[in-house]
């Protein structure tokens, strides 16, 4: 008995020890994922002297702003841009998403059936393949080349993940606190107000960070919907990328900036993040 | 359940909703059909009824066939190395081992990061100079850590060169397989490992025998969502490569066909195609999710 019991014991020291083996892919793992990051960082912070592609792998001297200087200079107004464009158009899919997915969840209605599939698959849908109706649609309406468009388009467009998302977190509110609220007499939107909108903060959470992310970095429909003075960073960053005047160096420094406000979210919020992605239901 | 005027109200609160899904996905998307079926070129549009036309000759026009297997060689190389990477993390990240919510947090946080920023550090990365005393990049970390013989061209590789592209994007993206894979690994019961040690088995077999199949739904939705991803990728090619021919996909040929070379019917039969190719990958997972959740 006692040989058995120290032969399991010695086998999972064994198992112990060996768990620490896996630490190693784990930190190849973690170089391979830091390396843009370190580039990024590193390039950004030299001076201009410093630059040059044989050293790119050396730490920089000191810690320079030159290259954020000029590239914050730059990209300065698509920043604006990307801020006024992202805050308007995450809150109010959030707001509507919120509505909708309250609707659904609590109340079928003739159709309702078939609106989940048909949102659902207004998920997925390539943009190419209503891009140019749309092109077309916002320019007869007077918003093409301005951000109050942009923000429509990732608004109609983002009604399907905001009501789905909502949608499968109000099915989770119990029927008991529904029935609750009716027989206090509360009606349709009494109910939302009252017994929705307080349990609401997660899923708020997570479809403002999911619209705020995919809107700030979001390409296809501000190359397209955009003129070079209300271009988002995204597209100002692309161009700057692709100039040749423009130094490596700043190219980086810009591409934190850019990076840096999803970033932060994720960093502060990652939590939610994580969340709304592991509930599946988030498209990538 | 609620009664008939506050059941009114529900509806007044979708129905903008409904109506700006309807108009702006499903019937742009019918109306893009119906430009794909014209002969519009240029600034004016002309609806003239072109049959299909456009599609015969994009299946005939060799740019397209480059795209198709530009697409592939992406496709192929972006689901599989995601899948591979993500599950080899999350098989790691699942033995709980010291810092596991830091390395979690790493491994995601490129899916914070928009497709431009990534093309922008990576083709910086990916310097595809290979003479000695141009050396930049990885090459030049490659060749001071003597690993020459992984000197190459990245995405100037002939032929190949969509691979290097697709290795960024599972960079980017290989920390939401992993972060799929691990909730799956962590759904499996802790009953059922016990059962197979005290079998004797070892973890590898665990794992290949008990484990593996059962993340067969995960691998599912992770292949459909990255599949739909990598089917319409386009920022992320602009930003690694421009606008190269040997590098090009059809979300790029949409985009320049129609808002550069005014060919708007060609433009949107490239719209549609990639339209059915995602609808290939996605109505069966939405029949088979939503009718198993209609069984719940």
């Amino acid at each position: 008995m006692s040989t058995t019991s120290s032969s399991l014991s010695s086998s999972q020291g064994r198992r112990f020890q060996r768990r620490y083996l896996l630490l190693i892919p784990l930190i190849l793992m973690t170089i391979f994922y830091l390396i843009p990051l370190y580039v990024m960082l590193v390039t950004g912070f030299k001076s201009f002297e410093e630059v040059s592609l044989q050293t790119m792998w050396n730490l920089p001297s000191g810690i320079h702003f030159d290259n954020y200087i000029e590239a914050f200079e730059k990209l300065k107004p698509h920043l604006w841009n990307s801020l006024i464009m992202v805050i308007p158009a995450a809150i109010i899919s959030s707001i509507i998403g919120s509505i909708n997915g309250f609707v659904l969840a609590r109340w079928r209605f003739p159709g309702s059936k078939l609106v989940l599939p048909l949102l659902l698959f207004g998920m997925f849908i390539p943009y190419q393949s209503v891009i140019i109706p749309l092109a077309v649609f916002m320019k007869n309406i007077g918003l093409a080349g301005s951000i109050p468009g942009l923000v429509l388009v990732h608004v109609i467009y983002g009604i399907p993940i905001t009501t789905l998302t909502f949608y499968g977190y109000y099915m989770t509110v119990p029927k008991e606190l529904v029935e609750a609220a009716k027989i206090d007499g509360a009606g349709l939107l009494g109910t939302y107000w009252n017994i929705f909108i307080p349990v609401s903060a997660p899923a708020f959470v997570v479809v403002l960070i999911w619209q705020f992310t995919s809107a700030w970095n979001d390409f296809l429909f501000a190359v397209i919907l955009t003129g070079n003075k209300s271009w988002p960073v995204t597209v100002a960053l692309q161009n700057m990328a692709g100039s040749q005047i423009i130094a490596g160096n700043v190219q980086m420094a810009g591409s934190l900036l850019a990076a840096l406000p999803t970033l932060l979210v994720y960093i502060f919020l990652g939590r939610y993040f994580l969340r709304g992605l592991m509930a599946g239901s988030l498209k990538g | 359940m609620f009664a008939r005027k506050e059941k009114l109200y529900g509806f007044l609160l979708v129905l903008p909703s409904i109506i700006a899904v309807g108009i702006f996905v499903y019937g742009f998307i019918a109306w893009s059909v119906r430009v794909s079926l014209s002969d519009w070129v240029g600034l004016t549009a002309d609806y003239t009824f072109a049959g299909l036309r456009n599609y015969i000759e994009l299946f005939s026009d060799p740019r397209f066939h480059v795209d198709i297997r530009n697409t592939v060689i992406f496709t192929v190389v972006f689901v599989l190395g995601a899948l591979i990477i993500g599950l080899f993390l999350a098989i790691l990240l699942d033995q709980r081992l010291p810092g596991e919510g830091f390395f979690r947090g790493l491994f995601l946080f490129p899916m914070a990061i928009s497709f431009i920023v990534t093309g922008v550090v990576w083709r910086w990365l990916m310097n595809p100079a290979t003479s000695a005393d141009r050396l930049s990049g990885y090459n030049l970390l490659f060749d001071s850590l003597g690993l020459d013989f992984l000197i190459n061209q990245w995405h100037l590789t002939p032929t190949y060169g969509m691979a290097a592209i697709a290795m960024t994007a599972i960079w980017q993206m290989s920390g939401y397989t992993m972060a799929l894979y691990l909730g799956g690994l962590r759904a499996v019961p802790e009953e059922l490992r016990e059962a197979a040690r005290v079998d004797g088995a070892s973890e590898f077999q665990m794992y290949r025998r008990i484990i593996l199949p059962l993340l067969w739904p995960v691998t599912l939705s992770a292949v459909i969502i990255l599949g739909h991803i990598s089917l319409k990728v386009f920022d992320l090619i602009i930003a690694v490569a421009g606008k190269q021919l040997p590098l090009d996909v059809p979300s790029i040929y949409m985009w320049q066909t129609t808002f550069d070379g005014l060919f708007y019917g060609r433009g949107a039969s490239i719209g549609i195609l990639l339209l059915i190719s995602v609808a290939f990958l996605i109505i069966p997972y939405l029949y088979y999710s939503l009718r198993s959740e209609g069984e719940e």
